[in-house]
């Protein structure tokens, strides 16, 4: 599904990736780890499509390269990003931004477009599943929203739009223990023999609940080690410090 | 990374010329060319005595330069001051009889005159340069006696309500270009409601100025008597052109006891190419007066054409409980200046008013608000509330507010608040990542900024004005 080979992305002449490379396989679930700057979220952003990196080598998504597709077509595709920061846009109503998106997704799909009735059947049933308050959806978007109920949001997209491949930047990052488990249930129940996940994130306890296939870990512009998910508790008994 | 080309120039659909026929005032200002418009017109003597004082005081007048966007000067006697199609001549009684090619560019425009008048809803005066070319729904408004017709006809019907209103609330001598129109001006639309009726239909002008080198100075005159109620649109375009072009309309409206008028403008002259060349000076005065108690006026613009927009839509507050509404939208791209906003003069005790401003400005282009809150002494436990925003899309176009607030009644109450922000890369990028183009996300973002606004506009319009305001934002991104 996406092949990375020999990424080199660079800002304002500084490397950030350097040989980078990384497979994921249509259904897998893989978690990048790794320490605070070393480009897990400049990673997210070349994958859908962010501009103003320097960028060599190749990558494919479904045997497509993802260099000639901006940034919407990315999302076209199926692809999407769960922001480590998501954006509040003033003056939006969120429930009215959720189906400008899966609509615009649907239209380039050649899909039909749901209606608002159709729609607010749709987010009803995600939102409740994530425990959502709804109420919310009625408001600008992500203004005003606390920490955790912004990543919430991302993941209540990530569901409606239903992505093949799924980037969650930091998702649990500011998450309370209940939230976390219904994001992660949220996840696991979009684990589909063609859909995969890459996971950002610093801590163990979140593949607790969200199996990865694999775990790497990211470190001078590239992937220096990867393993099992046994990898990431050797991570957190040593720390990056040691592991090298 | 491969960057697709947005295309810079922005698509003004409305850019076409319609090649037709004209009947032309020689060029130029003068008492003979006053004289030439009103025979044209086949007015009264009382019209055109009413001209010439204008244009007697008009000469003494010195055109203002305080605003914000500065233009070349104009050259007054380099102007046609009136341009009519040749076959409008003779009046025709329908729309059977009009020039094909009239009803060919109204439909290119997207105001189809014949079928609309079988659909129901809106009833169209079609100005075209400086002449009222057809009314829809003239017979079905005479039935609970709501006349809609060419100011030019009102003039010869309806003297006594013209010769009382007219110039009541812009008097002749008014400023520079008010003046000057009360001199000049060739057509627009007269609107009397008759007391405790509700307009059955909405009211609606199309302005199209076709003719080069031509200025449109237009008049409107809206009365809506005691206890009734209209709700009017009036909407504007005109050819791409190398040269500017002059348009300073008046725009009179008169509520009387417990009657309310509201008033909406989708202004969509043509703005200038890219490099700011061309386009049309929008300068235009509209006063309404709230003569009688609870009466009510609310003006509504979505101001997005013209090279330079210098408006200031008012409302004077006589009435005891009367109330003054503006909510404006406006949009500068490129090139574009504007400088737009509202006075709104607190007389009569218990009047309230409200400002809803919201402005945004992308490319080279310069936006101003301002606006004037006057709540004098006698207007008792009065109250205003603004709100004026912008919304500013790249670093090298401008915007101010200034607003001028004189409060002379202790207990009366001005309450002001501004924002300013910016469409971020960020946003944008965040939207792209959801799916939508850049062009779809500045849309969706500047409609959220201009909800308040977009929702005072009759349903038929709110759709369409959404539209444009995202055209007029077009290659604004990227
Ligand atoms: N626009 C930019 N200009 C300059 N440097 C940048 C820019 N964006 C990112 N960087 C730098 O690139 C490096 C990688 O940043 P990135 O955000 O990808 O790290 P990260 O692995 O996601 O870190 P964290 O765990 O803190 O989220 C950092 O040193 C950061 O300062
Ligand atoms: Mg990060």
């Amino acid at each position: 599904m996406l092949k990375i080979k020999n990424l080199k992305a660079d800002i304002e002449n500084k490397s950030i990736l350097n040989n980078f490379n990384l497979e994921i396989k249509p259904g897998e679930v893989h978690a990048i780890m790794g320490p605070n700057g070393s480009g897990k979220s400049t990673l997210s952003n070349i994958l859908s499509g962010k501009k103003g990196y320097d960028v060599s080598g190749e990558i494919l998504f479904e045997n497509k390269n993802l260099f000639e597709l901006e940034t919407e077509e990315r999302a076209h595709k199926g692809i999407f990003l769960a922001f480590q920061y998501p954006l509040e846009i003033p003056g939006v109503n969120t429930n009215i931004f959720l189906k400008t998106s899966l609509n615009a997704i649907r239209k380039a799909r050649g899909e039909k477009q749901l209606d608002a009735i159709e729609f607010l059947k749709l987010v009803k049933l995600k939102a409740k599943d994530l425990k959502f308050d709804e109420e919310k959806l009625n408001r600008q978007l992500n203004v005003g929203f606390s920490g955790g109920e912004k990543k919430k949001n991302e993941i209540l997209q990530m569901s409606i739009l239903n992505p093949k491949l799924s980037i969650l930047d930091e998702t649990d990052s500011g998450l309370d223990i209940d939230a976390l488990k219904i994001v992660a249930d949220g996840v696991n129940s979009l684990r589909k023999k063609d859909n995969s996940f890459l996971i950002i994130t610093h801590y163990q306890r979140l593949l607790d609940y969200i199996k990865p296939d694999y775990v790497h870990v990211l470190m001078n512009g590239k992937i220096i080690k990867s393993g099992g998910p046994e990898l990431a508790l050797e991570l957190e008994n040593k720390g990056y410090e040691n592991f090298n | 990374m491969r960057e697709k080309e947005i295309t810079k120039l922005k698509d003004y659909k409305y850019g076409f010329t319609t090649d037709i026929e004209n009947i032309r005032a020689p060029k130029g200002l003068n008492k003979e060319v006053i004289k030439f418009i009103s025979k044209a017109k086949k007015e009264p003597k009382w019209m055109l005595d009413w001209r010439m004082k204008a244009y007697e005081r008009f000469k003494n007048l010195k055109e203002p330069n305080w605003q914000k966007p500065k233009y070349p000067k104009i050259d007054y006697q380099d102007i046609y001051y009136y341009s009519a199609p040749k076959s409008t001549s003779e009046n025709p009684k329908n729309l059977d009889e009009l020039d094909p090619k009239l009803l060919e560019t109204y439909k290119k425009l997207g105001i189809p005159l014949q079928e609309q008048q079988r659909l129901n809803g809106i009833a169209v005066d079609a100005v075209f340069d400086s002449v009222s070319v057809a009314t829809t729904f003239k017979d079905k408004l005479n039935e609970v006696g709501v006349i809609f017709c060419p100011i030019s006809e009102a003039i010869k019907k309806h003297p006594e309500l013209v010769r009382k209103y007219l110039g009541s609330v812009i008097p002749l001598t008014d400023h520079y270009f008010a003046t000057l129109n009360s001199a000049v001006f060739t057509d627009g639309s007269f609107v009397y409601i008759p007391p405790g009726v509700r307009c059955p239909m909405e009211l609606s002008t199309y302005f199209r100025i076709n003719a080069s080198q031509t200025g449109q100075f237009e008049r409107t005159l809206i009365i809506a008597d005691k206890g009734s109620y209209v709700s009017y649109l009036e909407g504007c375009t005109a050819p791409m052109r190398d040269e500017n072009q002059l348009h300073a309309a008046n725009v009179e409206l008169i509520a009387l006891d417990d009657a309310e008028i509201k008033y909406s403008t989708v202004q969509n002259w043509y703005p200038g190419d890219e490099d700011g060349k061309g386009g049309i000076y929008n300068f235009v005065t509209k006063r309404g007066l709230c003569k009688g108690i609870n009466s009510k006026i609310s003006w509504t613009q979505v101001e997005t054409g013209s090279a330079i927009t210098w408006k200031y839509p008012s409302c004077i507050l006589q009435g005891d409980n009367s109330i003054g509404e503006f909510y404006s939208i406006a949009i500068t791209n490129n090139h574009q200046k504007a400088d737009t906003g509202t006075k709104m003069i607190h007389l009569g005790k218990n009047t309230k008013s409200k400002i809803i401003s919201k402005g945004i400005s992308a490319g080279f282009s310069d936006m101003t608000y301002r606006g004037l809150v006057d709540i004098s002494f006698k207007a008792k436990n009065s109250t205003n509330y603004t709100q004026c925003d912008s919304l500013l899309m790249g670093n090298k176009c401008g915007a101010h507010t200034i607003p001028y607030i004189k409060n002379k009644n202790p207990e009366s109450n001005i309450a002001h608040e501004a924002t300013t922000s910016k469409i971020s890369e960020e946003q944008l990028y965040y939207c792209q990542q959801r799916g939508l183009n850049p062009e779809e996300a500045v849309g969706l973002i500047v409609n959220g900024f201009c909800k308040e606004v977009l929702q005072q506009l009759p349903m038929e319009f709110a759709v369409e004005a959404q539209k444009l305001v995202g055209i007029s934002l077009e290659g604004s991104v990227g």
